[in-house]
C-alpha cells in the first residue's frame, strides 16, 4: 500500500514538475560537507571549508544556474561521528552531493555507508591508497590523491637527480605514513637506492630525540613523513640534533605543508618534498588563487584549501553536464567521474579508470622569500597517475603498502 | 502527596518505555539512528554503573570491553561470515575473559590507583587495536560489517534494527537489575559503603568485586557487539581513553548507583553531542557547561536531583533507586 502510494505520489510529482517552467520547480543544490571543526585537526577543517567557501563566493553561490546551499558538519576527526553526520546530511538534510572528510580511517568508514545511501561523495583529502585501488566504492569519487602518488616520482627523483644512494626513513606510524614511505621506497630502490633504516613514531609524537639518536649517520639523506603537530616540531629538533648540516632532509608533502610553514623558521629551509600542490606554483591560475585567498583569509592556502576549492568547481562542472539535474543520482555520479579540470590552481586534473586523479606532482624545496617560507617548485612531473609508470593490473597484484611492505632489505 | 512521590518514578519509567517503544516509527531516520546509538551507550553506561555506582570502583578502561565486543563482530562477520549468535557469544565471552584477566591486576588497587591501572589496561587494548594490524587492520579499522544475520526476522532496515537493539537494552537492563537487587548486589553496595565492615562480617570482598568486575566487562562487550553492527565499522577510536571518559561522564551525569540514571545520561549526551553540534561548532562549550553544572549543582546526577526534589516535595523517604 505504502509503495503504491509513493509511486502515485512520484508520478504526480513528475507530472507537476514537467508542467512547471524549467528552473522554477527546483530548490537549491545542497552540498553536505564533512570536516573536523573541533579537536586536534580543527585548523585543517578550517582550511578545507575556506577553500570551498571561496569558490562559492566567487561564483555567486550558484552551480549550474541553481542556488547552492552548503551544510557543514563537524566530524571531530572521528569515524563514528563522521558516520552519524553523514547519515544526518543524507537523510535529514537531503543533500544532493557530499564532500570532504579527513583521515584515512574516516575514509574507509564512510565508503560502505556512502554506497549504501547511494549519494555521490567527493573525497578531496582522504588519500588512503586502497579507496581507489583494491577496495573501490561505487559512489565515492576521489578528486584528491593517493598517499603514495607523489612519492612514486619522488623516489625516482631522489635516486636519479639528487643522487642519494642510502636513505633513512622516519615516519608517523599509521597507514598514511606506511603508504608514503612504501611509495617512496618502491621507486627509490628500483632506481638503485637503498632504504637502510626505517623508524616509526606514533601518531602525535612531539619529542623525536629517541628516534633522532638512532638515525644511521652514514646515510646520504633522511626521508621524514610528518603530519600536523609532529610537522611543527620535527625540523627544529632535527636541526638541534646536529643532523641538518650532515644529512639533507627530504619529506612527504605534509612535512613541509603550507599549513605548517608559517610556524617554522630557518630550520625548515632546504627541505625537499613532493606533493600535488605548492602555493608557490608559478601559474596565473595559482597566483590569482593565492592572492585572493590571502586577501580573504589572511593566510597562505594549503593543499587542503586548494583541493576543496577545486571541489566546488568539480561539482559545478558535473552539475552543468547534467543540466542541473543533480536529483538524477546515477547520471550525476557518471558526470562527476567524467569531470576534467584543465586549469585548477594545482594544474590539470582528470580521473583515471580507477577513479583517482591523474595530475602533476611537484618536487618542492623550502626557500625563504621576503621573510616567508615557500615551497619553490624545482621540478614538475606532469600527469602522474596513482600507478605511476606501472601497469594497473601489475601494480594491484602487490599488497597495499604497510609497515612491512616493501620489506627493508638493506636494514 | 505521598502517593505522588511514590508514583512519580514509576510514571517516568512508564513514559520512557512507551516513548522508546512507540515513537520510533514516526521519527526521522536520523533521529532513529541517534536513538539506536543512545541505546547502545545506555547499555555501556549501565554496565559501568555496576562498578562505579554500586561497588564504588571508578574504572577508566571501560572502552576496552566495548572494543573487544566490537572487534569480535568486525572480524567474525567480515572474514568468517559468522551469524549474529556466534558473534554475540564470542563478543561477550571475549570481553568477559578480558575483564577476568584485567580484574586480577586491577583489583589489587583501590581509589585513584584503581583508576590509573584500569586506564593503563584499557590502553593496552587500544595499543593492540592499533598495532596488531594483521588482525585488527590497524588504524584503518574494519569496514563493511553487515547487519546481523541468522535471526528469525530481517533486521537490515533501520527500524527493525532499532527494535533489536531495544530488545538487547531491555535484556541488559533486566539482567543488571536482577544483579543489583540480589543479595550479591546488596553485598556490592555494602562493600562500597565499608569494605572493612563487610570483611569483618565474613564476606569474601575480593571475590565479590571480581565477579562484579567481570559482569561489568561482559556487559561492555554485549554493548560493543551492537555498536559494531550499528556502525558497520570498527576502529581503534572505539577503545580510546576519550570513549572511556565519556562513558564515565554518562554515569555521573545521569546519577550513579541507579541504573536508570546512567541510561538517561547516555541519552542526554548522545543527543546533546549530535543535535547541538548541528547548530553550533561551539557545542563542546555547551557540553562542558553541562558537566560542570552537574558536578556543582547535582553531584548525584539528574536522577539524584529529581529524587531530592521529590523528597523535598513529599518529605517522604524514597528508596535509593526508582522502580523501572
Amino acid at each position: 500500500m505504502a509503495r503504491k502510494l509513493s509511486i502515485t505520489a512520484l508520478v504526480l510529482l513528475v507530472a507537476v514538475a514537467l508542467a512547471l517552467p524549467a528552473g522554477a520547480q527546483k530548490g537549491p543544490i545542497k552540498i553536505g560537507f564533512l570536516a573536523p571543526m573541533t579537536g586536534g585537526a580543527a585548523q585543517i577543517g578550517k582550511d578545507m571549508t575556506n577553500g570551498l567557501q571561496m569558490w562559492l563566493e566567487e561564483n555567486g553561490h550558484q552551480i549550474a544556474g541553481r542556488k547552492v546551499e552548503v551544510i557543514v558538519e563537524d566530524t571531530q576527526g572521528q569515524p563514528n561521528i563522521a558516520l552519524t553526520k553523514l547519515q544526518k546530511l543524507v537523510e535529514s538534510d537531503k543533500v544532493h552531493v557530499l564532500a570532504g572528510g579527513l583521515f584515512a580511517h574516516v575514509g574507509y568508514a564512510l565508503a560502505p555507508k556512502v554506497d549504501q545511501l547511494g549519494v555521490p561523495m567527493l573525497y578531496p583529502v582522504m588519500a588512503a591508497d586502497d579507496l581507489t585501488q583494491r577496495k573501490p566504492s561505487k559512489w565515492v569519487v576521489r578528486n584528491g590523491w593517493t598517499s603514495s602518488q607523489p612519492n612514486h616520482p619522488f623516489g625516482e627523483y631522489v635516486a636519479k637527480t639528487l643522487g642519494y644512494k642510502r636513505v633513512v626513513s622516519i615516519a608517523i606510524d599509521y597507514s598514511f605514513g606506511w603508504e608514503q614511505v612504501g611509495g617512496f621506497q618502491k621507486t627509490f630502490e628500483e632506481h638503485g637506492g637503498q632504504i637502510v633504516q626505517k623508524l616509526w613514531a606514533p601518531l602525535g609524537t612531539t619529542d623525536f630525540a629517541p628516534y633522532l639518536s638512532q638515525i644511521k649517520r652514514d646515510a646520504d639523506a633522511v626521508f621524514a613523513l610528518m603530519v600536523a603537530q609532529s610537522a611543527l616540531r620535527f625540523p627544529k629538533q632535527y636541526q638541534d640534533a646536529g643532523l641538518k648540516a650532515k644529512l639533507p632532509l627530504l619529506g612527504g608533502g605534509t612535512t613541509f605543508d603550507e599549513f605548517v610553514l608559517p610556524s617554522l623558521g630557518d630550520e625548515a629551509v632546504g627541505g625537499i618534498s613532493a606533493l600535488i600542490y605548492s602555493a608557490a606554483l608559478d601559474t596565473p591560475q595559482n597566483k590569482r588563487f593565492v592572492t585572493e585567498y590571502r586577501n580573504k583569509y589572511k593566510k597562505v592556502p594549503s593543499y587542503y584549501s586548494e583541493v576543496c576549492y577545486t571541489t566546488g568547481r568539480w561539482i559545478n562542472e558535473a552539475a552543468k553536464a547534467v543540466g542541473g539535474e543533480v536529483e538524477n543520482r546515477d547520471r550525476f555520479l557518471a558526470a562527476l567521474r567524467k569531470v576534467e579540470v584543465p586549469d585548477a590552481p594545482r594544474g590539470p586534473v582528470k580521473l583515471d579508470a580507477h577513479g583517482n586523479p591523474i595530475q602533476n606532482v611537484y618536487i618542492r624545496k623550502v626557500e625563504k622569500k621576503d621573510g616567508e617560507l615557500w615551497n619553490t617548485v624545482i621540478h614538475t612531473y606532469p600527469a602522474v597517475s596513482q600507478f605511476y609508470k606501472y601497469k594497473p593490473e601489475e601494480f594491484l597484484k602487490q599488497p597495499v603498502y604497510d609497515r612491512n611492505f616493501p620489506a627493508c632489505k638493506h636494514c | 502527596m505521598e502517593t505522588f512521590v511514590r508514583r512519580a518514578p514509576r510514571a517516568a519509567a512508564l513514559v520512557a518505555a512507551v516513548v522508546l517503544l512507540a515513537l520510533p516509527p514516526f521519527v526521522s531516520s536520523f533521529m532513529l539512528s541517534l536513538l539506536t546509538q543512545a541505546l547502545v551507550w545506555a547499555m555501556l553506561a549501565m554496565s559501568l554503573d555496576l562498578l562505579l555506582g554500586f561497588t564504588g570502583l571508578a574504572s577508566l578502561g571501560h572502552a576496552a570491553y566495548l572494543a573487544l565486543g566490537a572487534y569480535s563482530v568486525g572480524i567474525l562477520t567480515t572474514r568468517h561470515g559468522a551469524n549474529f549468535w556466534t558473534a554475540l557469544a564470542v563478543g561477550v565471552l571475549l570481553a568477559a575473559l578480558g575483564a577476568a584477566i584485567f580484574g586480577l591486576v586491577a583489583l589489587r588497587a583501590t581509589g585513584v590507583y584503581f583508576l590509573m591501572i584500569t586506564l593503563a589496561l584499557g590502553m593496552t587494548v587500544w595499543g593492540l587495536a592499533n598495532r596488531w594490524v594483521s588482525v585488527t587492520s590497524g588504524d584503518n579499522g574494519i569496514s563493511g560489517v553487515p547487519r546481523p544475520r541468522g535471526l528469525p526476522f530481517d533486521v537490515s532496515g533501520a527500524l527493525p534494527f532499532y527494535y533489536l537493539v531495544l530488545t538487547a537494552f531491555v535484556v541488559a537492563f533486566v539482567i543488571l537489575w536482577t544483579v543489583v537487587r540480589s543479595p550479591f548486589g546488596k553485598t556490592l553496595v555494602g562493600i562500597r559503603e565499608s569494605e572493612s565492615r563487610m570483611r569483618t562480617l565474613g564476606y569474601h570482598v575480593w571475590l565479590h568485586k571480581y565477579v562484579g568486575f567481570v559482569i561489568a566487562g561482559a556487559g561492555g562487550g554485549f554493548a560493543g557487539v551492537f555498536w559494531a553492527y550499528y556502525n558497520g565499522f570498527v576502529s581503534p577510536a572505539d577503545s580510546e581513553l576519550a570513549t572511556s571518559v565519556e562513558i564515565l561522564l554518562m554515569v555521573a551525569l545521569g546519577g550513579r548507583g541507579t541504573l536508570f540514571g546512567p541510561a538517561l545520561g547516555a541519552f542526554v549526551i548522545v543527543l546533546l553531542k549530535n543535535v547541538v553540534s548541528i547548530y553550533t561548532h561551539r557545542w563542546l562549550l555547551i557540553l562542558g557547561v553541562v558537566y560542570i553544572g552537574t558536578i556543582v549543582y547535582a553531584p548525584e546526577g539528574i536522577i539524584g536531583m529529581a529524587r531530592d526534589w521529590l523528597k523535598a516535595r513529599g518529605r517522604a523517604q524514597l528508596r535509593p533507586a526508582p522502580s523501572p
